[in-house]
């Protein structure tokens, strides 16, 4: 085992982190500001994914496949909010779970139903690919790199939109009181449907450039959309800042330990059994972490409001 | 006097910069019903709630039936005879009022945990049940949800579950508020009866109520108690008329 | 006087049975596949009922248990089949093929499952309490994929089905019988939980869990109790599932099946005894007709489920009985 080695599988966990917090950014926003449990989120980042590379495919250019994976997916979720997500704010979570599970059914299936059910496969633009040279002569795939520096800007930009715009300060607002953000006279059903388009547009994102490194196929989102739940959890609800360390954290925890867990237990163990019980167990890594902070802490490593 | 039943030791509390309870210390002997009263936002509630177990105190003890209960939660404390109502009532709204008090009845019987036997024809926990709704006048509504009672009724269910715990004291949080004279004359009736079963500790914005009920009445004014004594004595209290009761009127419903 | 809600679930009941006796006259034997599949789906449901009608406990990770119970009976077959101990120390213990063995084996291991994954869980409510339970069976899923000893993604086969004592269980018909009868069982189960002392602490902590513990009783031990019974029933059903199916493999565990088993019992109405059952008949009823419509029928279904969320509250029974859910 090599140092550039594991410097390749930190940047992979830290690209990983970022990606995980595009989505539970994008979820912990909607629950904080309207409360609503969205299992749809997963769709959103499949049709970010899909938009991506059908645009890039028609158009021949990445870059507006990329534009159009932010539209899609925020018109889908601007449309979802105004036709659907919009009456169930006032229903109990049940009610939420149902409907939007539902829309899952209805996304997965009519993207399949476009596309077909064989994964999609998109090209990375020919100046991201090939490495980059980092310092300590270790080569790193230049895409990944891309991708941790754009979840690094869309972060450091979500946090300047909540801290400094005008919409952040409603956001903020509706966070904390939502009947008072009424009475200010700020049109909430607007606020509300930008919202939720924000978040989707930022699963999208997520699909799109982790559908350039792996594959694009219906139900890719929901694996995601429950790890971001687990970032949720760790972090604590509501709390942009706990998304994007228990983000990294998650990311790194289960990158590394895939990698580090099978060699630990090769150590003392005959190497197909190291490499099952090291796998196996590796899977189960960020549950585990999950389970020992709800242990220690329920609300959260951020969490402040109880649950 | 006698040996209280239930004493604070220097309760603080608090919320950022709030002080919610500053070194409340007061006690309840058998027999007594103790009020505590003061302007609103003065911390009533907060005392009520560390006492039940809601909240817990930055600092301080309370000492309930001869121990500490600083570590026990909510349930622990219920066990042990603390029974509470709320500021806003808090009943199971889709039970009937039966249903409601049942529940306190199998709770102090230890039965909770039977699965099988159906408990709407177990029929010592339905009398026992019906008894306490009779002792507050609710029998005829016994079979009404309790979301669909007035609000009357509401509280006077909170206290017919409280009394099926069988309590070694009462905590009442104004019990009273939004009562109308009638109702309040006939709790005023039930409550004074009731301080010979278990002392209360009485939360009350009514005066009246308060005058007539009170053994002795202890102050609160920005979590501090500002004086305690006979309802003679706080009459009196110059500080208290200044504080509290000086602006309102102390016969004045407030 | 029978209530309109009681003599809707004795048609259901009649129903459920009626269908594979026709099926079985008629000869067409796959109706009864289906009449079995509706009461081992409406076994899960009734236990996801318990849960999340009356403990108000929305768990999306039933599949966990229901998924466990299935592994139990695979395992224990294939051990059987194979002749091979699953423990020679401390002491050893061989597989079997026998049903009765096999069912309180299940029982048990989804309870502690329950048990270990509820006690977590309920230290929080709400939204979180979802994402928990829905995050913990997702655990056990990516575990049954990457453990390689039981087919890990592809799955393992059960030869041949399990055995029950004076039945022929490779009969459809008889296998179907036993399904129903275990069904009926967890129903009456049910009914007599919802009307005991328990079924009144567990209903008031759905209510209001303040209220409970200010009378002296735990909601915390009196909702665990019941997410572990709930466990053990989705577990009992996973079992019988993987003997219809012959098969269990990690799909039994996804979280599409905990949406599935959440989709019964709400389709049906919650706190409604035989709603899980109309649910799962329902679905599978809407699977095979729209199944013949179009390849994509989920997509009707997805677009169906959520018009009974906006439009139609308290589930197919609720609406045919007439009245609001009752506590």
């Amino acid at each position: 085992m090599t140092v550039s080695l594991i410097v390749e599988q930190l940047l992979n966990g830290l690209q990983f982190g970022f990606m995980l917090f595009l989505m539970a950014a994008g979820l912990t926003l909607i629950f904080g500001v309207m409360g609503l449990i969205n299992l749809a989120h997963g769709s959103f980042y499949m049709i970010g994914a899909f938009a991506c590379a059908a645009v890039a495919a028609a158009t021949g250019s990445y870059w507006v496949g990329l534009a159009a994976s932010l539209a899609a997916a925020a018109a889908a979720g601007a449309l979802v909010e105004v036709a659907v997500i919009r009456r169930l704010y006032r229903r109990d979570h049940l009610d939420q779970v149902l409907a939007t599970f539902a829309l899952i059914l209805v996304f997965s299936e009519g993207t399949r139903w476009v596309f077909g059910s064989f994964p999609l496969y998109l090209t990375v633009p020919d100046f991201l690919s090939g490495p980059v040279a980092l310092p300590g002569g270790i080569d790193y795939p230049l895409f990944r790199f891309a991708i941790i520096l754009i979840g690094l800007v869309i972060a450091g930009g979500l946090f300047l939109l909540i801290a400094r715009t005008r919409l952040g300060i409603r956001i903020r607002a509706g966070e904390s009181d939502r009947e008072m953000i009424a009475a200010l006279g700020v049109d909430i059903r607007k606020l509300y449907t930008t919202v939720f388009a924000i978040g989707a547009a930022l699963a999208g994102l997520a699909g799109a450039l982790v559908g350039t490194i792996q594959s694009v196929q219906v139900g890719m989102g929901e694996p995601v959309l429950i790890l971001a739940f687990v970032v949720i959890i760790i972090g604590g609800l509501g709390s942009i800042v706990g998304a994007l360390v228990s983000a990294i954290l998650v990311g790194l925890a289960d990158t590394l330990g895939r990698f580090l867990l099978p060699v630990a237990f090769d150590t003392f163990m005959d190497s197909s059994t190291a490499n099952n019980v090291g796998s196996a167990l590796a899977s189960m890594l960020i549950y585990i972490l999950m389970a020992l902070v709800l242990f220690l802490r329920p609300t959260g490593l951020f969490g402040t409001r109880a649950h | 006097m006698p040996e209280p039943i239930l004493q604070t030791e220097k309760l603080s509390k608090r919320f950022g910069a709030v002080v919610a309870s500053d070194a409340v210390t007061l006690d309840l002997v058998p027999g007594e019903i103790h009020a505590l009263i003061g302007p609103n936002g003065a911390g009533k509630s907060t005392v009520i709630k560390q006492i039940a177990g809601e909240i817990r105190q930055d600092s301080g003890s309370i000492r309930f039936a001869g121990r500490d209960i600083d570590r026990l939660d909510m349930v622990a404390r219920a066990q042990l005879g603390l029974a509470r109502t709320f500021q806003v009532s808090s009943v199971a709204p889709e039970f009937s009022g039966l249903q409601n008090v049942m529940l306190a009845v199998q709770s102090v019987e230890r039965k909770t945990f039977r699965f099988l036997r159906p408990a709407l024809k177990d029929k010592p926990l339905m009398t026992q049940a019906m008894a306490h709704l009779e002792r507050l006048l609710l029998d005829d509504r016994a079979h009404v949800r309790a979301g669909d009672m007035s609000h009357g009724e509401r509280r006077a269910l909170e206290i017919a579950i409280a009394l099926a715990l069988k309590p070694k004291a009462f905590l009442l949080d104004e019990p009273m508020a939004g009562m109308g004279p009638e109702n309040t004359a006939k709790l005023i009736e039930i409550l004074d009866d009731l301080r010979a079963e278990a002392p209360i500790l009485l939360v009350e914005h009514d005066m009246d109520a308060v005058f007539a009920l009170a053994d002795r009445i202890s102050v609160i004014v920005y979590g501090r108690i500002i004086a305690s004594g006979t309802p003679e004595e706080i009459r009196a209290n110059e500080e208290v008329r200044g504080a509290y009761l000086g602006d309102e009127g102390h016969d004045g419903a407030a | 006087m029978m209530t309109r809600e009681a003599a809707i679930s004795l048609l259901i009941a009649a129903g459920l049975l009626a269908a594979p006796l026709l099926g079985n006259a008629f000869d067409e034997p796959f109706v009864i596949t289906l009449a079995t599949k509706v009461a081992i789906l409406g076994l899960a449901g009734t236990g996801l009922n318990i849960a999340l009608g009356y403990g108000g406990m929305v768990s999306l990770g039933h599949a966990a248990f229901f998924g466990l119970g299935g592994y139990v009976a695979g395992i224990l077959a294939s051990h059987a089949l194979n002749y091979e101990p699953l423990f020679t120390a401390p002491l050893l213990v061989e597989g079997t093929t026998q049903m009765l063995i096999i069912w309180p084996v299940a029982i048990v291991v989804s309870g502690v499952a329950a048990l270990v994954i509820g006690a977590l869980s309920l230290r929080t409510t709400g939204v979180f309490f979802i994402m928990i339970t829905l995050a913990f069976a997702q655990m056990v899923y990516y575990f049954a994929i990457s453990w390689p000893a039981y087919g890990g993604e592809d799955g393992l086969s059960i030869y041949i089905r399990n055995e029950f004592p004076g039945l022929n269980t490779l009969n459809p018909l008889h296998f179907f019988a036993i399904c129903y009868v275990l069904l009926i069982l967890a129903i009456g189960l049910s009914f007599l939980l919802s009307q005991s002392r328990f079924g009144l602490a567990l209903n008031g902590a759905r209510q209001n869990a303040q209220r409970l513990a200010t009378v002296g009783i735990s909601p915390f031990r009196v909702k665990l109790t019941a997410f572990v019974i709930s466990g053990m029933m989705a577990g009992l059903a996973g079992a019988l599932y993987a003997d219809l199916n012959r098969f269990v493999s990690p799909s039994m565990l996804s979280w599409h099946t905990s949406g599935e088993i959440m989709v019964f019992v709400i389709l049906g109405g919650t706190r409604r005894l035989f709603g899980p059952t109309a649910g799962a008949a329902l679905y599978i009823v809407l699977e095979n007709t729209l199944g013949d419509v179009s390849e994509h029928w989920l997509l009707l279904l997805g677009a169906l489920l959520v018009a009974l969320v906006l439009f139609a509250r308290g589930g197919v029974i609720g609406i045919l009985a007439g009245q609001p859910r009752h506590a």
